[in-house]
Order: structure tokens, then C-alpha cells, then sequence
């Protein structure tokens, strides 16, 4: 047969095909050829075979087929079979094979094995991609290999310790004799290998940690000798000496230090040191550098080094460096709230890094600025906030936004600022608001109540402009429904009034309406607005004839609402006043505050901004439709229970094949700071009547308002008597379970007679 | 780390080396939606991006892109140096090297990596060190493919540091 191609000739061959297509036929044949020979077992070649469906593996094609032979080469006495074979262990098997399992018995020996370079294929193959079940059989091997005094194993041993100890942690204790005189080696392999394994030991156990604090000076000295050394060719990268240790030395110190005064303070001259002195022109200096500012920030130190290390930082903003300035970031962020002072003195070349080039700098310095916001700031940092919302990438305008309305609703400096503020947002990033900031901005227009005039006009001018963002489209509409009378009348005083009619308001509001940019929630809040302005402008007929329109519409929500405002018109025209009357001041529910920490260092009052957490009521538009909705069901909803922050509302409905069934739909929601899970709602009635309990929508009710639980109750009332209940709610709030009984006597006549 | 890849601008793999166990096909995933990733990064970008969550630092030697996934506690300026390390050994093996030889020599670049790297982690921090393990390694698998008295020779060269 064919003699086998060499490696080398088979890889220069498939670089040759010119298409997809001819690469697989080629590959397909040298597969086949392969898989005779394995057929064959032929011995000589199976290494090179093994080789070559390595290279094919790279190239994305199967070579599950080979597994068993890269077993074999490893049990074979050759060491180039052996290098293949581990090499194609580790490429083509994993632990979720059995098949795996058959390497241990030919592991265990190259363990032993008497040439070294066998011994350190075996532990490299077993620290990189040994199972649980292999580690557990050969910790013992591996332990022992920690204690040899050649230091070529042993560095290897012990990186291989740290693969089992992750894959078995119990195993951790036996290693733990050998640790012993680990660091007293000169070796640098065997150094830095043992810091490695040491650090993973003190991050797995406390004990451990509690154990290995006494190393502490000992790390000290070899970090020390590694700096005041002189050159040394073997270690030197850039005129420091062995940077990978000292850094690897830095984490571990900080481990240790983390809590403990006293080990902290015997690290303090030696971080104080590595601050001052590190050569920072190159990236090596800057690791060591940046490990150590993490060290710093994490132990217990002095202020006067917390405050080197912050500057650190602050130099690092500035470096040229990209790669430099994105660390300084990422770590600025971490001390911001604990530092808050410190990193304040850095704002404006944090604000700076709002136009850097990079995706990740910038994105980073946004939640730094956001951090930075206070009382005092806010007028110039909104100012660099709102230009970064301008030309920032999409992906960030969400998240910017927010950030921006959550740091004017705590700093705004004035009523005014404030709308100006959430206008200039709606306009340039209107389309990227979050859908919940919409009833936010809601609420805040309301209560600002000397600013209405003010804010209709400009979200009025604001539509003239631009009709495509909906979140800006809506608040527009919701608010021209609202105090369109103002906007008509000229009230305004902020700015020079505007002058428009009743007929111009309209037609934008219906331009709404029929525009294709408009999504089917806009539509329906334009539909309500032109309601509202029923009782507010004297075009009532223009409007009449709208939402006649409308009760034809597909659109079954514009249709249905349509519907109930032209019965506000007809039957219910005595209640139309009353209903669309301007909304009350909203009452605040909780928000997530500024949180204020405690500081160490005396430094005082931090201000978090979670850009995450946006204060939320429910929907006032919403909430007021459907209370439209049942009131011209004719029975009105009550409020069933309301205590600790749980309201349970009842709404009702006439199931019409019976009318002696009433349907009752629950609603409950939860005005607390913590969702309430495992929410479950019962209710019992008298025995003349029968009760169906339909499924919940859920069983957790979201904190602040987020949302609802609904469920539905059949309640059979044969004899029409007056409907009473006792219900029994269960759930669970911050971690307590919650239990309450009640009465509810207060249903409306209509529900049960 | 968790796992190092190395392609060219055109995608195509080079090296994969994983630290952690997942299958062919996770592997394959990740790789194609990383290697994507990267090489839509413009010049100007800097050499780190978070990915799931993941830390990928990288940079690109002439025609290939050396990417490594660090854990959250890893020192991404120090990754660049093992990088960076890697790269010398692989020059100072192969004498000036480009992607040719490590396309044509591709085990040979996994053998100085895994006497580089081990789990993950340095298990060598001198250039020398690494080198000089290779050398050794190499000459013993010489020795071997001569079938005559093999074991003998492999007891001779492996001589403990």
C-alpha cells in the first residue's frame, strides 16, 4: 500500500486546494488511508498519523477516530510516540469521555518514569485536562513529585497540585506537608509555581489562609531581593527582575493582607517601595504597578498609601497608553465608593476619557462620571454627560440616559434644570430611553407643577420637530392631554409663549395618530391626550369625531379604548368631566437613595449613583384607562386589602351566560423595595355561596410597583346574598415569610345583586 | 487562563490550547464567535474586551492574533508580558518566526508552550529555562526514533537540573 505522507508534505499539499470543497476530498482521503493503518496497527507510522489528524483537527474536522491511538502512543516506550500521544490527549480528549480513563494507569507510570522529560509530559497532560477521577487516583503521585528536589518536576508538581485541587478540593489537606519549605528555593520555576499554589490554597480554605499569614515576611524578603537585586540576564525583562513573580508575590500578599491588621502593616514599607520605585515607561512596570494598587486598595493600609495608590491611578489616566488607561479605569471603579474623595481629584481626566477612541475606555468612564456625580458637580458634569449621550455608540445611549435622569432626579439644582435636562435627553436620545422611564418622567413632569406650562410647550415644539422617538412621542402626548389648555392659553413664563390653536394641537396629536412611526402604544397614548383635551378645549366635536373613528380601528386596544371614550360621550357624558380631570400630585414611591458608607480614612459622604435602579410607579396612563374601563362595566373596583406595603385590588365583571356568577379579577401589587415571592392568595366565602379559584399569573409580586399578580375568582352566588370573603395571603419578604388574614365586607352593591 | 487561541487575520486557527473541559463543540463556538470578536476590533482599540464573563486579552504579531482568556483576579497587563514571552520562545526556537512555521511545525509550538505554561499558569519564568528543556526534549526524541538502543541514550540525556 501507499507509503504514509510526512506531516509537513500533507500540510503543504491541503494548503494547495483551492476550495472548500477540494480541502474536504483531500482530507477524506487522507482519513481513509489513516484509518486503515490504525486498522492495521501499524506501529511505525502511528505517530505521524496521530500528527497529521492533529492538523486536520485544527482545520475543524472530526477526528474523534484517533482517540484510542493517541492511548497507544502514550503507552508506547518511544518519546517522540509519547509527546504525540499527550499532545493529542490533551487536544482530542476530554473528561467527559470514558475513554479518558484508560490514560490513568499509563500516567502513573511516565509519573515514575526515570527520564524526566517523560515524567514532565505526564504532569503537564494531567495539571492541564486531569479529571476528577484521575486526580483522585494520582494526587498521591503528584504529591510526592512536589517534594523531589529537581526542581524541573517539582515547579511542574506543583501547578499540577493547584489543576487537582480545583477538580477535587477535599484533596487540598494532603498537599499541605509539602508546602513546607516550598518558597526556600532559589529556583524561580519552583517559586513562582509554589506562590500560584499557595494563592489557591488561601482562596479555597480560611484555614488555609489563617495558616500560610506567617509567610508573609518571607514573601516580603523575596519580593525585596527582587527589586534591590542587580541585573540578572536569566530573569530580566526590561531592567526588572522577574516581573511574573513579583506580581504573582503581589497577589498573594494581598490574600493575606485582606483583613489582617498585622500582616498588612508588615507589607506596608515593601508595597510603599514597589509604588515608588517601579519603572513605569513599560507595560512590565505598569503590571507590577497596577497589582500593586490592587494590593493596596484591598488590605488594610495606611491613608497616606491608599492616597499613592489612588494617584497611581490618576497617572495611569494620563499615560499614553490605551491599555494603561483602561486598567486605571476598571480599577478607579472598584475604589470609587470606598475612595470616594480620592478619586474625585480625578475627575476631569476621568471626564476626559468620555472621547477616547475606545469602546471599553469610554463605556468605563461613563460609570466612573455617573460614580462622581454630586451636588456640587452636577451642573458641569451633566454638561459633559448630556455631549457623551450626543455621540456616543448606540449601545451605550440606554444606559446613559439613565444614568443621566437618575442623576438629575438626585442633584437637580432647580424644577427647571431638571425638565430641561430630561427635554434634552427625549430630543437626542429619545429612541433609546428605557420603556419604565416613560412613567418616571411622567411622574416627575406632574409634580413639578410650576413647570407645566413650560414643559408642554417644549414638548410641543419638540413634536413639531420630530415624530420618530417614542418614548419622547408619548410623555409628549401624555402631557399635551394633560395641560394642552395651558399650551393653548400662552401661559408659559419661562419662555416666550408660543402661539397655537385648539386646531393645531389636534393635528399633531392625529398626525400621531396615522403616522407610520408611530408604535400601537404611542397611538393609544395620542388617542387618550385628544380625550382629555375633551374637557379642556372647545373643539369637542372635532374630538367626537376622532374617536368615532377609532371605535372601527384594528387595532383592538385603539378600538377598545375608542369604544369606552365614545360612551364617555353618550350614556356616560355626566361623568366625563371627573374622570378626565388633571391628575393629582403622584405620590414618590421608595428609590434606591444615595447610599452612605461609612468611610475609613474619615472621608465622608459617598454617593453611589446604581444606574441600574430606577425609581417606578405604575402607570398613570395605563392605570387610569382601566379604571375607565371598569367603571363603564358599571361596577367599580375596590381596594380589598392594602397593609405593608401589599394592595390587593378587586376588579369586576359580569360573566354573562350566568349573571349570578361574578367574575372578580385580584390584582396585587407591592410598593416595598423587596419582590414578595411565593405569593400565594386564598379566599373563603360563606357556605350559601361557592368559590372557583382560578391559576395565578404568578407568585411574585415585584417591589416597587413593577408589576402585578393577578388571579381570577368565580364566586356563585345562587341567592344573592351580600358577597363577603376572608382571605388568607402567604409569601415570603426578605427572606421572611409573611402570613395575613382579613376581611373583605366592602364589595360594591352592583357585584352581588 | 482558561484557554489561548492563535489565528490569522483570515480566521484561520492555529493554535488552541484549553485549560478548561468543554466539548468540540463549545469549543467551536466560542472560538468562532471570539475570533469574530476580534478581528472586527479596529487599531486604536485597546488590546482588552470583556467577553461572557470573561476577560480576552490579545495582540496581534504580524499576521497572527495570540488571544487569551483570563479570570476576573488575572492581571491583564502582566498576560500581555506572557504573551509577549511566548512569542520570544517561539522566535528564538524557530529563528525569526512567522505564522509559516508555526502552520508547519504546529506541534512544536504546543511542546514550548506546555513548557511555558502549565494549567494555565508560568511554570517558567526564564527564557533560558524553557529553552534549554526544549532543546533537551528534542534531542531525546532524536534519539528515539533511532530504534537501537534508545532507552539507554533517553537515561544518558535526562539529567536533572
Amino acid at each position: 500500500h501507499l507509503p504514509s505522507l510526512r506531516v509537513q508534505v500533507l500540510i503543504r499539499t491541503i494548503r494547495t486546494a483551492r476550495t472548500q470543497a477540494e480541502e474536504r476530498e483531500m482530507i477524506q482521503k487522507e482519513c481513509a488511508a489513516i484509518r486503515s493503518s490504525f486498522r492495521e496497527e501499524d506501529n511505525t507510522y502511528r505517530c505521524r498519523n496521530v500528527a497529521k489528524l492533529l492538523y486536520m483537527h485544527m482545520l475543524g474536522y472530526p477526528a474523534h477516530f484517533g482517540q484510542l491511538e493517541c492511548l497507544k502512543l502514550i503507552a508506547s516506550q518511544k518519546f517522540t510516540d509519547k509527546r504525540i500521544g499527550y499532545l493529542g490527549a490533551m487536544l482530542l480528549l476530554d473528561e467527559r469521555q470514558d475513554v479518558h480513563l484508560l490514560m490513568t494507569n499509563c500516567i502513573k507510570n511516565d509519573l515514575n518514569h526515570s527520564t524526566q522529560y517523560v515524567q514532565g509530559l505526564s504532569l503537564c497532560t494531567l495539571g492541564c485536562m486531569g479529571s476528577s477521577e484521575m486526580c483522585r487516583d494520582l494526587a498521591g503521585e503528584v504529591e510526592k513529585l512536589l517534594k523531589t528536589s529537581n526542581s524541573y518536576l517539582r515547579k511542574k508538581a506543583a501547578l499540577c497540585a493547584v489543576h487537582v485541587i480545583r477538580k477535587v478540593p477535599e484533596l487540598m489537606e494532603m498537599f499541605l506537608p509539602a508546602t513546607k519549605n516550598l518558597l526556600s528555593e532559589k529556583n524561580h520555576g519552583v517559586l513562582h509555581t509554589s506562590v500560584v499554589l499557595l494563592t489557591e490554597m488561601c482562596e479555597r480554605s480560611p484555614d488555609m489562609l489563617s495558616h500560610f499569614r506567617k509567610l508573609v515576611p518571607q514573601l516580603v524578603r523575596i519580593l525585596k531581593n527582587l527589586i534591590m537585586s542587580g541585573y540578572s540576564p536569566e530573569h530580566d525583562v526590561s531592567g526588572i527582575s522577574d516581573p511574573f513573580l513579583q506580581v504573582r508575590i503581589l497577589r498573594l500578599l494581598r490574600i493575606l493582607g485582606k483583613g489582617d491588621d498585622d500582616s498588612s502593616e508588615a507589607m506596608n514599607d515593601i508595597l510603599a517601595q514597589v509604588a515608588t520605585n517601579t519603572e513605569t515607561s513599560k507595560n512590565v512596570g505598569n503590571a507590577i504597578l497596577y497589582e500593586t494598587v490592587l494590593t493596596i486598595m484591598d488590605i488594610k493600609s495606611e491613608s497616606g498609601l491608599r492616597v499613592l495608590a489612588i494617584n497611581i491611578l490618576g497617572r495611569f489616566l494620563l499615560n499614553n497608553d490605551k491599555n494603561i488607561r483602561y486598567v486605571a479605569l476598571t480599577s478607579l471603579l472598584k475604589t470609587v465608593q470606598t475612595d470616594h474623595n480620592a478619586v474625585q481629584r480625578h475627575r476631569s481626566t476621568i471626564v476626559d476619557c468620555l472621547k477616547d477612541l475606545d469602546v471599553s475606555i469610554k463605556r468605563r468612564a461613563m460609570e466612573l462620571s455617573f460614580a462622581l456625580v454630586n451636588g456640587n458637580n452636577i451642573r458641569g458634569m451633566m454638561k459633559e454627560l448630556l455631549y457623551f449621550l450626543d455621540s456616543c455608540d448606540p449601545d451605550f445611549k440606554a444606559d446613559c440616559a439613565s444614568g443621566i435622569f437618575l442623576a438629575a432626579e438626585k442633584y437637580a439644582p432647580s424644577k427647571r434644570w431638571h425638565i430641561d435636562t430630561v427635554m434634552r435627553v427625549l430630543t437626542t436620545a429619545g429612541s433609546y430611553v428605557r420603556d419604565d422611564s416613560v412613567p418616571n418622567l411622567i411622574q416627575l413632569i406632574t409634580n413639578s407643577v410650576e413647570m407645566h406650562a413650560y414643559t408642554v410647550q417644549r414638548l410641543y415644539k419638540a413634536l413639531l420637530d420630530d415624530i420618530s422617538q417614542q418614548p419622547l412621542v408619548q410623555v409628549a402626548s401624555w402631557c399635551i392631554g394633560e395641560y394642552g389648555d395651558l399650551l393653548v392659553s400662552g401661559q408659559c413664563e419661562e419662555e416666550e409663549p408660543i402661539q397655537v390653536s385648539e386646531d393645531e394641537v389636534l393635528d399633531v396629536l392625529e398626525g400621531l395618530l396615522v403616522s407610520n412611526l408611530s408604535t400601537p402604544v404611542t397611538r393609544a397614548y395620542s388617542l387618550t391626550a385628544i380625550m382629555k383635551l375633551s374637557t379642556r378645549f372647545s373643539s369637542v366635536n372635532r374630538i367626537k369625531k376622532v374617536v368615532s373613528i377609532y371605535g372601527s380601528s384594528i387595532d383592538v386596544e385603539l378600538q377598545q379604548r375608542a369604544v369606552e371614550y365614545n360612551a364617555l360621550f353618550k350614556k356616560y357624558d355626566h361623568m366625563r368631566p371627573a374622570l378626565l380631570e388633571r391628575m393629582p400630585i403622584m405620590e414618590k414611591t421608595a428609590t434606591n437613595g444615595p447610599t452612605d458608607i461609612a468611610q475609613t480614612n474619615g472621608e465622608t459622604d459617598s454617593t453611589i449613583l446604581d444606574t441600574k435602579h430606577l425609581p417606578s410607579i405604575t402607570h398613570p396612563a395605563r392605570r387610569c384607562n382601566y379604571h375607565i374601563c371598569f367603571c363603564l362595566a358599571g361596577i367599580p373596583p375596590m381596594t380589598a386589602y392594602n397593609k405593608n406595603g401589599l394592595k390587593i385590588e378587586f376588579t369586576f365583571e359580569r360573566s354573562n351566560p350566568s349573571p349570578n356568577i361574578a367574575v372578580i379579577t385580584i390584582h396585587a401589587t407591592n410598593s416595598t423595595e423587596a419582590d414578595m415571592t411565593e405569593f400565594v392568595f386564598q379566599a373563603a366565602v360563606p357556605k350559601t355561596f361557592q368559590l372557583q379559584l382560578l391559576s395565578p399569573s404568578s407568585n411574585v409580586v415585584p417591589a416597587l410597583n413593577q408589576g402585578s399578580v393577578t388571579q381570577v375568582i368565580r364566586v356563585l352566588n345562587p341567592q344573592k346574598q351580600q358577597l363577603r370573603m376572608r382571605i388568607k395571603l402567604t409569601y415570603t419578604h426578605k427572606g421572611s415569610p409573611v402570613q395575613d388574614l382579613a376581611e373583605v365586607n366592602n364589595f360594591p352593591p352592583q357585584s352581588w345583586q | 487562563m482558561q484557554f489561548m487561541l492563535l489565528f490569522s487575520r483570515q480566521g484561520k486557527l492555529r493554535l488552541q490550547k484549553w485549560y478548561v473541559p468543554l466539548s468540540d463543540k463549545e469549543k467551536k463556538k466560542i472560538t468562532r464567535e471570539l475570533v469574530q470578536t476580534v478581528l472586527a476590533r479596529k487599531p486604536k482599540m485597546c488590546s482588552f474586551l470583556e467577553w461572557r464573563d470573561l476577560k480576552i486579552v490579545y495582540k496581534r504579531y504580524a499576521s497572527l492574533y495570540f488571544c487569551c482568556a483570563i479570570e476576573d483576579q488575572d492581571n491583564e497587563l502582566i498576560t500581555l508580558e506572557i504573551i509577549h514571552r511566548y512569542v520570544e520562545l517561539l522566535d528564538k526556537y524557530f529563528g525569526s518566526v512567522c505564522e509559516l512555521d508555526i502552520i508547519f511545525n504546529f506541534e512544536k509550538a504546543y511542546f514550548i508552550l506546555d513548557e511555558f505554561l502549565l494549567g494555565g499558569e508560568a511554570q517558567e519564568t526564564s527564557k533560558k529555562n524553557v529553552l534549554k528543556a526544549i532543546e533537551q526534549a528534542d534531542l531525546l526524541q532524536e534519539v528515539s526514533t533511532q530504534s537501537v538502543t534508545s532507552e539507554h541514550l533517553c537515561k544518558c540525556i535526562a539529567t536533572p537540573q
